[in-house]
This record gives C-alpha cells, structure tokens and sequence, in this order.
C-alpha cells in the first residue's frame, strides 16, 4: 500500500537555518497524524513543504505515490486548515467554503449545493450569509473545516488548529475532529506543540526537535518508552534521573546509587531514568523497601490540582515529582514529613541523553 | 476580531443622568479640539469658495470687470460650447490616462514593497518620498532638458539610429509628466493597503485550488480596493486640474483645463467663465470623492 504522504530525507534550509533537517516519514491513508515539538522544531514547515507552500531543498515528497516536491499548492490534492484560520473577510461563509470549487470551475450550483452541505456538516447551518468577522473563533474554525474539507482532498493538513481557542471549546474541538476525521476517512495531518493535545487525539505522533524527527510512534509507546530524554521530557511530566548503565539490568545513579532499570544500552552509556509523577508512589518512610527501586526523602512542596497532588519530594542530592490522584481515604503528608518514593521496576523507562 | 451585536446590559442599567453628562462634556471638548481647524477651513476655504461661486453668476462687463448685478447662467451655458467640450474632455481623458499608468506602474512595486522585509521597505519608502524633497516645478523644468530637443533623450535615440523623437509640447509629455509627479500618491495609500492584508490569506487561496492571477483577482485585489481607489482619487484629481505640467511639458497645442481656467481669469478677464469652469471642475472632483468614502465606508 502507497502511503498518503511520504517524505524522503527531506531537508528545507531557509539560508543558512536547517529548518527540517533530514528527515524521513510515511503517513499512512486514514490515519490521524500528529507531528509535535516546540516552536521552531520543523513541525510547521513540515506540513508547509506536503501543502506545497514551501519547497524543500533538498530529498524526495510524495503523495499517493505522486512526486508532487516543487508543484504549486494548487496543483496538489491537499488542503490546509490554517492556524489563524485565514478566512477570507470579504467573503461570507457561503464563499469562503466554496472558494476552492469556483477556483477549480466547478459549476455555480453544484458549488452552492456541496457548500451547503459541508456547512451542514460543521453545524453552522443559517450562518451561510455572515462574515468571518461576525462570528466566533469556534465557529471560525468550523468554515474553515468546511472550507478545506469541502473540495475532497486526499489529506488534510492542520496547522495547530486550535490553538487560537480556550480550553473548554479546545478540548470540545478535539473529540469532533477525531469524529470528523473517522467520517471522512482521510488522514489529517496536524501540527501542535500541545503534546497532550497530541496524545488525545492521534493514532501516530511524529515528534520533531531541531529539523530532526525524533520519534514516530503511537501515543502509548511515545509515553511508555520514549527514543531519548527530550522525548521523555517533552511528552507528558517526567523525572529524568542521570546516570550510567552499569548492566543490562541496572543503572547507577550520578551520586552513586544503584537502580533496578532495564535497558539496552552497553555499559558505561550515559543514560537518564525517566520515572512518571503518577507512577511513582509515596509511603511513610521504611526500610523494608526494595533499595533498588525506592529513595528516600522528605515533602519539600505540595501542589494542589483538584483531582490530584503533587509532591515536590527533596533528596540530598536532587528532586522529584509525585503525583497521587486525590481518592477518598489517602493519607496526606505535611512538609518536612520523612518519606519513601518507590516504584515498579517496569514502570520505569531508560532513555538516551 | 469578534463582533457581538449584543446589547451590553451593564450600561443599560448605569445611571443615564452622569453618562450624559460626561458625554456632553466629552463632544465639547472634541469640538475645542477641532475649532483651529474649522476657522482655517471657512476662513481660506469656505468664503473663498462662496466668492468664487457668486462670481460664476455674474457678468463680465465690457471693460473686464466683473458686474456682480444680474444674476445669470451664462457662464455655465458657454460650457457647452465645443471648445470648452474638447477642453474638458482632453482633461478628463489625459487624468484618466493618468491614473491608470499609476495603477498599472504602482500595483506591483507597491505589493513588492508590502511583502520585503522591514528594513528595506523603509529605504524603499525613502526613495519613493525623495522628489519630494525638490520643488515641483523645478522637477518640471527637469523633464522639460531630458524630453527637448537637445536633451539626453533624444540623444539617446539618435545614437541608437532609431530618429528624433519629439515629446516635448505633446499630450505624451504630459501624461509622461503627471504620471511621474502623481506616482508616489498612487504608491502610497497601494502599499498601506496591502501591506495590511494577511499574507496567509493569499497562501490560503493558493492551497484553495487559486492560480496566482485567481489568487490576485480573488484574494489580493478586492482586499486591496480601498488602496486602489484611494491611489485613484489622489491621483485623479490633481492630475484633472493640473496646470504647471500642461503648462511646462504641454506646450500651446495641449491646453487643459486648469490652463484654461488661469486664461479666463488673467488674459480673456472673464472671471464669471473662471469661476464657473472651477466649480464645475470641483463638481466632478467631489463626485469621485463621494464616490470614495462610500465605496471605503462598505470595504473597510
């Protein structure tokens, strides 16, 4: 099977700058496909070089099979969803959605009808008449939903389409397009630095740093094994203790102590230890814990979330976060109250610096 | 930017008495502002213009002079007559000329600068105001050495075989003339506009299936349409009532109406056709201003 977008070593400088630097990425038909990372990684200019509104400088685009590298934006079977939207304010919704069927000399009345439809779709139905200007920024990215969606493209790229909407109406926006993109069965290709935006909605995640494809994977493994530290760090809250593997089975810490972490790395590889908040564990200080898989400390911070807490716990010789979710009949600690941080051997993950 | 037509209930419900009362104070204070510029306007413009409009009812007498008694349309009548037809349509047709080779020349440099990086738009811009800088008709008389008939022009051409060419005193010259002077108006209010305009918007008609004259006819050109019309005016006007370029570049052979108009006053002392022909000229220009402010009013 053909994948839908497929980048060969791609590279985009923009003068000197490595904006993408090298980087290969099959995206398969009918997927949800996020590409994550902070401001400036290549994420945008990723999806600008498959929208054709950049060129990439050198290596190989192609989609459905189709080397489409330098052909103007027009002439690719791809529509974007802008990040500010980018509606037409001369236009009403009706034109603005049916922007693409005029520019492609789709008849007047089959525009019409398939506009219609569309903005049906995106339930803004009697809003056909107003501009851009007089409506909501949800509602803003609703036609331009529509509008992108309406000339049938074989992928659909959006550049952090939410991004511009508050948290509620956000996370709203994140079920209905993973809805949408289930009913339409093409696959959407989708930038955000919002990594558990990433995490909620995708069947893949690309994750960039640098020009550089970190790590491609399913959400679950980005979590629970991440390629490297930046990875680990960057999707969710983590821990990252430095260290040296000492075997396959162990690691040991920078002031010295041994820690039950299985890993593949040869001896004497500088490695982190990722431990998650919410798995380690917190306990009245004991001796009778396994040495390898716990420290012990005292509360230095307690943050009150609501559903959780998380302790800032002070070692002698570094920090750590736990989370305990706030369920009926925990015990609570005060600071300054002596404690164990344990964890699951298996919990834990091994990542390259 | 988000516009909810909903009835704000916080001001509705604040006590009307102190709201009027700071709104009073508030257009009072507006109307103190303004004040030194509406005794400039009806002091050097209004009254002059009342002067100039009850002259154009008057009646030249034999010596010249102006009987201001019997009140009369003749002045407006001998507009019809075929001289001053030609006249008014040579002027209107040379400023329509005008303002299209200013369009056609400023369009493209104007979106050109919009979309350079800062620092060099502003060097740009520079460049654009540096005429400026000299006086007008010294620019004039400038062109008047390049087009003759020793100038470096007509050099040029005869060097290069291809014969004399003899712009100067012709309507070329004058168009050639107005365009160059009237050019940076036209550029300027071209740039503010699309310098305004979303770049992204453009990208978005491109990925929207748009070739680039689409993206252009589409996208960029109704978006720009308060700069275009804007550029028009500035240039459509002065270049109708032109009268140091007709004069200096145009020779005796195209005489135009602000030409016209001088004659009447100085030479044929018939100051009643003078002031009739200057409102009528105001008349058209205040049409295409009208024009402009409700064609802005609805694109902005």
């Amino acid at each position: 099977m053909t994948a839908a977008v497929e980048l060969k070593a791609i590279t985009k400088k923009f003068g000197d700058v490595v904006a993408v630097d090298n980087v290969d990425l099959a995206i398969e038909d009918g997927e949800f496909f996020a590409m994550l990372g902070p401001s400036g990684c290549g994420k945008t200019t990723t999806l600008r070089m498959i929208a054709g509104l950049e060129f990439p400088t050198q290596g190989s685009l192609s989609i459905f099979g189709e080397e489409v590298g330098t052909l103007a934006p027009n002439k690719r079977s791809v529509n974007t969803v802008f990040q500010n939207y980018a509606l037409f304010p001369h236009l009403t919704v009706l034109e603005n959605v049916g922007f693409g069927l005029k520019m492609q000399g789709v008849d007047k009345s089959e525009t019409r009808s398939r506009s219609m439809e569309m903005i049906e779709l995106v339930q803004l139905e009697g809003l056909e008449d107003r501009k851009p200007s007089q409506m909501s920024g949800g509602q803003q990215q609703r036609v331009a939903l529509a509008r992108a969606l309406v000339n049938q493209p074989k992928v659909l790229l959006l550049d952090e389409p939410l991004g511009a909407l508050d948290q509620k109406l956000r996370q709203e926006m994140q079920l209905e397009l993973k809805k949408l993109q289930r009913d339409v069965g093409i696959s959407f290709v989708f930038v955000t630095h919002d990594q558990e935006e990433a995490l909620t909605m995708s069947d893949r995640i690309a994750v960039m740093h640098e020009g550089k494809l970190l790590q491609v994977a399913t959400p679950e493994e980005i979590y629970e094994t991440p390629a490297n530290r930046f990875v680990a760090d960057f999707i969710g809250r983590t821990n990252l203790l430095e260290g040296t593997v000492s075997d396959s089975e162990t690691v040991i810490l920078t002031n010295g102590t041994p820690i039950r972490a299985h890993s593949n790395f040869a001896a004497g590889t500088r490695v982190s230890i990722s431990i998650r908040p919410e798995r380690a564990k917190i306990s009245q200080q004991n001796e009778d814990g396994n040495p390898l898989s716990s420290v012990n400390g005292t509360v230095e911070t307690i943050t009150y979330l609501g559903n959780a807490r998380v302790y800032g716990v002070k070692f002698t010789w570094m920090s750590l976060e736990v989370r305990e979710e706030n369920r009926p009949g925990i015990e609570l600690y005060e600071p300054g109250t002596p404690i164990t941080v344990s964890w699951d051997h298996d919990a834990i993950s091994v990542v390259a610096d | 930017m988000t516009v909810i037509s909903e009835p704000s209930s916080e001001s509705a419900e604040a006590t009307p008495q102190f709201e009027k009362a700071a709104q009073r104070k508030e257009s009072r204070r507006g109307f103190f502002l303004a004040l030194p510029s509406y005794l400039y306007l009806i002091i050097f413009f209004v009254i002059p213009l009342a002067i100039v409009l009850v002259y154009s009812f008057a009646t030249r007498n034999r010596f010249g002079g102006t009987d201001l008694s019997g009140w009369n349309f003749a002045s407006y009548e001998r507009i019809a007559e075929p001289i001053v037809r030609t006249i008014l349509f040579r002027s209107l047709w040379l400023a329509f000329l005008t303002t299209i080779i200013c369009l056609l020349i400023a369009y493209p440099f104007a979106y050109f600068l919009a979309t350079r990086r800062p620092a060099i738009r502003n060097v740009m811009l520079v460049f654009v105001m540096i005429p400026f800088w000299t006086n007008f008709l010294v620019r004039n008389f400038a062109w008047r050495v390049i087009l003759g008939n020793d100038g470096p022009l007509t050099k040029t051409t005869e060097f290069l075989g291809l014969g004399t060419h003899e712009l100067l005193f012709s309507q070329k010259a004058v168009v050639l003339g107005l365009v160059y002077g009237y050019l940076p108006f036209m550029i300027l209010p071209l740039y503010a506009a699309i310098e305004r305009i979303d770049g992204q918007l453009i990208e978005a008609s491109r990925d929207l299936y748009g070739s680039g004259w689409q993206s252009f006819r589409n996208v960029l050109l109704p978006l720009s349409m308060p700069g275009v019309i804007a550029g028009s005016i500035l240039v459509f006007i002065p270049s109708l009532g032109a009268y140091v370029t007709p004069e200096i570049l145009g020779g005796a052979k195209t005489t135009l109406l602000g030409s016209y108009i001088v004659t009447q006053f100085l030479t044929a002392r018939n100051w009643p056709f003078g002031a009739a022909l200057s409102f009528v000229l105001m008349a058209v220009m205040l049409v295409g201003t009208v024009i402009y402010f409700r064609k802005g009013g609805r694109t902005l």
